[in-house]
């Protein structure tokens, strides 16, 4: 099932939530909506399932006009940050809430209804806690009820707003891959939202990349993080140095930086502010003449070896083989 | 650290100072203790103590005659029909306010508090000049032959008007801290409107609603001061409990005046153990806990 989205506007009183939004989301793709809070993904995501009407502009489901059709006719499902389970139901009830609200010639045998409940909480993994409330049930196993729940009534699209923002880190990266392994076996069209680059890289398909109400770059994770469209998504992919220079400013990833103690052609001189170990990882903050702005250089266990490092010792640095120019302003 | 003896020190002085707290704790309760049984119960035990005074026998003469029972009727009746409609116009205010945005939803919000405001009286006398003889209906009224000032409908009006903030005024935090993901959540899985408000939010409320409806009961059954101004005082008519008890009171039949007075303490002493269990659900249900 694929989803267009066609010229969408929305405006929330004085605030301009999304611009002119144009996007098409082909059928069993995973895309992923991300952005910095405000940018305005959530209001996509809103306006696709319906919760939220747009001021103009159309959603269009594999080719059906459904910008006319209220929330309970999209058939989609959608999964809160918050879950929003039924906290006085227990997870059995939660999950079999879409099944029984069906109008009654459509609703399946109560024998039917327990039997997809029960293959779904084997689907994600959680069938002893049928009797549980939602509240004695852990951030992870809510999240994954909340997820059987929606995909109960079996939609033609799934959409989850920052599905993983309020986990903790550990349980966050299990259950993103978890539901990437997930979309693999069930392909439904899915869209998802976060404001977590690392998480839109390792699960989406393809990425749409928004800032202030508009779409910036649309590309698989390779693309926008090889060819970033503007300076905002080169920024929003990583960490990024911007340096100064008389052929004017240059942009370059923390890791592309090569070090020597030794002046050499191409390279500039820094000194070390601060030095800081990050699991395998070292990082080293330069001061450079002329900007206030340091520059950063990750660097591979080896060099933690080779020392050098302390604060105040005179380093020179070269900015990898693909600087880039800086974008123009807009 | 600067001392050592620092640490001795504080935590001496912390003893004293728990010292003077424990005096003022037991003498603030104490205190409260008079407070309660001075202004509290002693009336209530004057209350029951002046009814028996004659005996069982004419206590239960006094609640069993014809004029009291028909106060017994009319209150009940009152209460069974304000309360209903508050809890249907308590439930659509608390939902306008907590699951739409709209224009003057802050003046909607002071006017349900109207109520709490305005003194009884007044809401009385609003009624007599709106629906009275005189008042602005009251010739339009009286060519169709319906009465409402001085009869039934009048007491039921004032009573809806004291009672109208009861039931909203205790869902409206409750649903607004709740929000709406859980009913959006229903609407997406395919719940039409009336599946969600009954499978979803009704649930979520219903402890609020209980609790609502009980504090709206005790007011509707004790409300004086509206209710007076538009009943007209007919005996065995128009009169509710609290108007029949001042009545009796007037003429100085006080055993029968306290053993109806005992009567309606009864009901309030019901409305109250009602109103604490329902509490307690509430506060299971803030924290948490699952019944």
């Amino acid at each position: 099932m694929s989803i267009e989205v066609r010229n969408v506007n929305k405006r929330f009183g004085q605030f301009q939530a999304l611009k002119a939004i144009d996007l098409h989301i082909q059928s069993g793709e995973l895309v992923a909506l991300l952005g910095p809070s405000g940018c305005g993904k959530t209001s996509l995501l809103r306006i696709i399932a319906g919760l939220e009407a747009p001021d103009s502009g159309r959603i269009v489901f594999h080719g059906e006009d459904v910008s006319g059709h209220d929330v309970r006719d999209r058939n989609v499902g959608f999964v809160f940050q918050h879950y929003a389970l039924f906290r006085h139901m227990t997870v059995f009830d939660n999950i079999a809430f879409g099944l029984r609200m069906k109008p009654k010639r459509q609703r399946p045998s109560d024998a039917a209804i327990a039997d997809k409940v029960r293959e779904l909480l084997g689907l994600v993994q959680l069938d002893w806690l049928a009797d549980r409330y939602p509240e004695q049930l852990s951030g992870g196993q809510r999240q994954r009820i909340a997820l059987a729940r929606a995909l109960a009534v079996e939609p033609r699209v799934l959409l989850l707003d920052e599905p993983f923002g309020a986990l903790d880190a550990k349980v966050r990266k299990e259950l993103r891959r978890w539901l990437a392994r997930l979309h693999e076996d069930v392909h439904l069209t899915s869209v998802f939202v976060t404001h977590d680059q690392d998480e839109a890289m390792e699960v989406a398909d393809r990425i749409v990349v928004m800032n202030k109400g508009v779409i910036e770059q649309i590309g698989t994770p390779a693309e926008v993080y090889a060819n970033p469209a503007s300076e905002f998504v080169y920024h929003f992919l990583g960490d990024a140095n911007r340096l100064e220079t008389d052929d004017g400013p240059l942009l370059f990833r923390p890791h592309e930086v090569r070090l020597s103690t030794h002046p050499a052609p191409g390279y500039r001189t820094g000194t070390v502010r601060e030095c800081r170990q990050i699991g395998p990882l070292l990082r080293v903050t330069l001061e450079v003449p002329g900007q206030a702005q340091g520059i950063e250089v990750t660097l591979g266990p080896q060099a933690l070896a080779s020392g050098g490092f302390d604060r105040g010792a005179l380093l020179h640095f070269h900015p990898g083989e693909a600087p880039r120019t800086a974008y123009r302003t807009p | 650290m600067s001392s050592v003896s620092l640490p001795a020190t504080a935590s001496a002085s912390a003893k004293a100072a728990r010292r003077g707290n424990a005096l003022g704790r037991r003498l603030l309760i104490l205190a409260a203790w008079l407070v309660f049984a001075l202004f509290l119960l002693l009336p209530l035990v004057i209350v029951v103590s002046e009814a028996l005074k004659q005996g069982v026998g004419t206590f239960f003469t006094a609640i069993l005659e014809p004029d009291a029972l028909a106060a017994l009727k009319l209150t009940l009746l009152a209460v069974g029909l304000s309360v209903p409609l508050n809890l249907v116009f308590g439930v659509a205010a608390a939902w306008c306010v907590s699951k739409y945005e709209f224009r003057g939803k802050s003046l909607l919000v002071t006017l349900i508090d109207l109520p709490f405001s305005v003194s009884p009286v007044i809401a009385g006398l609003i009624y007599v000049l709106l629906f009275g003889a005189q008042g602005y209906f009251g010739e339009w009224l009286s060519d169709r032959d319906i009465q409402i000032v001085f009869a039934v409908p009048g007491i039921v009006l004032a009573t809806l008007f004291v009672t109208v903030p009861f039931v909203a005024r205790e869902l409206i935090p409750l649903m607004q801290e709740q929000g709406s993901t859980e009913e959006e959540a229903a609407r997406l899985l395919g719940a039409s409107g009336w599946q969600m408000f009954r499978h979803i939010t009704l649930p979520n409320i219903r402890w609020g609603l209980v609790y609502g409806v009980v504090l709206c009961t005790a007011r509707a059954m004790g409300e004086f001061g509206a209710v007076s101004v538009v009943s007209g005082h007919i005996r065995g008519l128009t009169n509710t409990l609290p108007l029949h008890v001042e009545i009796l009171y007037n003429e100085y039949n006080h055993v029968a005046a306290f053993s109806v007075a005992s009567l309606l303490l009864a009901l309030a002493l019901v409305i109250l153990l009602l109103k604490q269990w329902s509490e307690s659900r509430l506060a299971h249900l803030r924290t948490g806990a699952q019944p």
